[in-house]
């Protein structure tokens, strides 16, 4: 819905299928990414939402191996991109992607930049990195991107250290960093969780943006449903290491068919709707080294009955593009029942 | 994983200056202005230091230059400002040339061992796991070892040293402090976000160590290597005295004293100047290192 003009691609650029990231804890296992798969086609934008430790930035930084010990890519899954098996890679290999081809933005842009070096010297050391460019090239190719981002006077800021700029102009440098190479994808993994309301909206504004001129994919990592639909075409919600929705944009706004999701559209502060006190999704999120059986989102959930218990929900078809991993689309008459008694209580 | 220890070394010596420019002098500076301690450390080392490289021109004798033998050792006198020893030599030429050598071995000893202890500090930090355990017990088993008792042990084996290899001795016997902080500070800064990022963008885990971790060890390698050169001194002397260390016809501070050792009684001069030289330095030396220790980041960083 952003990208008008660009034809629905054929091929997915990023074809990431049962990704499972776990962390060799001692004894314990925490399957952090369990299990994950979906495709970004070339130009898309793709939103992954849920709640902190959901396994969304696991999945990030796993798409480029960036998962430190004890965490580990377990065996069996398979990321491609462009083509390519990004996991028989070898370190040299993955190397040339990061920052090239795939590209990340982070969430702290106060942390995120390297305090004892100027923003020029930084968004240049990506060029230096993966090409061979002089040093002074470097810094022309960074003052374009700066001024790319919408930074003023770019020649000048090029020189200021990271702590005399804001934190929406240093996003704004994070993102021309992610950007000097030209990646095909870029994965922004709660890019504007850190900012103000409005600079958060000049900053999906320039995200919009930039997606559009250089035909760039992006995977949006939030936890904020009005940032994904502002900018994103289609959604995928994580909970408990799995997507256990995926769907485009406004198919699941209209429709949500996880319990989850519709807790977390139901969060959502809205402006002009008077309320006395914002509705909260009950629990929190259970560590990863114990899920519950079954459906692992079932002891928060206001409708869980026994089969829940017993049975894992597989992904169920709700539409053509729109899946669930919930047994309520497999008995939707369950809906009424369990609503009920919750209106009571 | 990191790998050729040679390679960081290289590596860091032209990464290093730069990275300190936004934050320290200014630091430095407020801290010199704000404590007369640090200001008569300073100074006084300064004076030391000036004397020690200009004792060519401000000696007033030759050092071994033997003006009357028959007249022994001289008290302090107008002309022999510090007196002489048995051999009509003149003390304060000695000291002055000797403080040439016990600041100069302790000065390159520590470059040596900041060297050797950050590079492998960097390494065991940044690889962690076994490697990291490995290397750490390397450490472990060298500050187990007390130090003057490792380098008589291996003076005594190898007999009479050059200068050279008395300055790599020391320097290869002190670096286990140094490496012990620099791994602490490379695995506190090598998962803080910025050096992700730069993973994530593509540097290779050399240039992610030496250009974004690194200069953030600066801190601890400085007040480590203050540390070092006040007990690098020390050890010197303490070898010179027992005879391992500087050789005749060179003087060091250490020497100095055990000259004078058989005459304390009739000429304490000789062992008392020297003694004084040596104590005023280490204590200046050690006065800065405490001063910076606690004004550059404040942690509590242990003396090994």
């Amino acid at each position: 819905m952003t990208m008008p003009g660009r034809p629905a691609a054929g091929e997915p650029l990023l074809r990431v299928h049962n990704l499972r990231t776990y962390f060799h804890l001692g004894g314990a296992l925490a399957r952090a990414v369990d299990g994950v798969s979906f495709d970004i086609r070339a130009g898309e934008t793709v939103g992954m939402v849920g709640e902190s430790g959901c396994g969304k930035s696991v999945t990030a930084l796993s798409l480029l191996r960036l998962v430190d010990p004890p965490g580990r890519i377990e065996s069996g899954s398979r990321i491609e991109f462009e083509g390519r098996d990004l996991l028989s890679l070898d370190e040299e290999g993955i190397r040339q992607l990061r920052g090239n081809r795939i590209a990340m933005v982070f969430q702290e842009p106060m942390t995120a930049l390297n305090p004892v070096f100027t923003i020029g010297d930084q968004v240049a050391e990506v060029a230096r990195v993966h090409s061979d460019t002089s040093r002074k090239a470097a810094w022309e190719r960074a003052v374009e991107m700066l001024n790319l981002v919408g930074i003023p006077d770019p020649r000048e800021r090029a020189k200021s250290y990271p702590h005399q700029l804001s934190g929406g102009m240093r996003q704004r440098v994070l993102i021309a960093m992610a950007l000097v190479m030209n990646p095909s994808l870029l994965i922004a993994d709660e890019p504007t969780t850190a900012l103000d309301v409005t600079i958060q909206a000049q900053i999906l504004e320039l995200l919009a943006d930039l997606q559009q001129r250089l035909g760039l994919a992006v995977l949006l990592i939030t936890h904020d449903l009005g940032v994904v639909a502002e900018v994103t075409s289609r959604v995928l919600v994580m909970y408990g290491g799995q997507i256990v929705e995926r769907a485009p944009v406004r198919e699941l706004f209209r429709n949500p068919r996880h319990p989850y999701t519709r807790g977390l559209l139901e969060a959502m502060p809205r402006l002009g709707r008077q309320r006395e006190r914002l509705v909260v999704i009950p629990g929190t999120v259970p560590p990863p080294t114990r899920w519950p059986s079954g459906c692992r989102f079932r002891d928060r959930c206001a409708w869980q009955w026994h089969r829940c218990v017993d049975e894992p929900p597989p992904d169920y078809p709700v539409s053509d593009d729109h899946e669930a991993r919930c047994h309520l689309v497999d008995e939707p008459s369950r809906i009424n029942v369990v609503t009920a008694v919750d209106q009571h209580s | 994983m990191p790998n050729a220890t040679p390679g960081s070394l290289v590596a860091f010596a032209d990464a290093a200056p730069a990275p300190l420019a936004p934050w320290a002098p200014g630091r430095l500076l407020a801290l010199l202005r704000s404590d007369p301690a640090v200001s008569i450390a300073g100074l006084a080392l300064l004076l030391i230091a000036v004397a020690a490289l200009l004792a060519p021109w401000i000696a007033p004798f030759d050092p071994a230059l033997t003006l009357d033998v028959s007249a022994g050792a001289q008290p302090p006198s107008a002309t022999h400002w510090l007196g002489t020893d048995q051999l009509s030599r003149d003390l304060l030429s000695r000291l002055l040339y000797g403080a040439r050598i016990s600041l100069g071995i302790s000065l390159l000893a520590v470059t040596v061992a900041v060297i050797v202890g950050t590079a492998w500090g960097a390494v065991a930090g940044y690889a962690g796991g076994w490697v990291d355990t490995l290397m750490m017990h390397v450490v472990n088993a060298g500050l187990a070892i007390p130090r003057i008792l490792l380098l008589l042990g291996i003076v005594a084996l190898w007999g009479g040293l050059s200068m050279s290899s008395l300055v790599l001795l020391l320097g290869l016997t002190s670096w286990f402090g140094v490496s012990r902080f620099v791994r602490a500070e490379v695995r506190a800064t090598r998962n803080r976000d910025f050096a992700t990022a730069a993973r994530a963008t593509g540097g290779s885990p050399f240039r992610v160590l030496v250009r974004h971790v690194l200069p953030h060890a600066l801190t601890p390698m400085l007040v480590a290597a203050t540390l070092g050169v006040g007990q690098v001194i020390v050890i010197e002397a303490g070898l010179s005295f027992l005879g391992f260390g500087v050789a005749p016809p060179d003087v060091s501070w250490g020497t100095l004293i055990r000259d004078g050792r058989d005459v304390l009684g009739t000429a304490w001069w000789m062992s008392a100047f020297p003694g004084l030289a040596l104590a005023t330095t280490v204590l200046a030396v050690n006065v800065l290192h405490d001063r910076l220790r606690s004004a550059l980041g404040g942690q509590q960083l242990h003396d090994p």
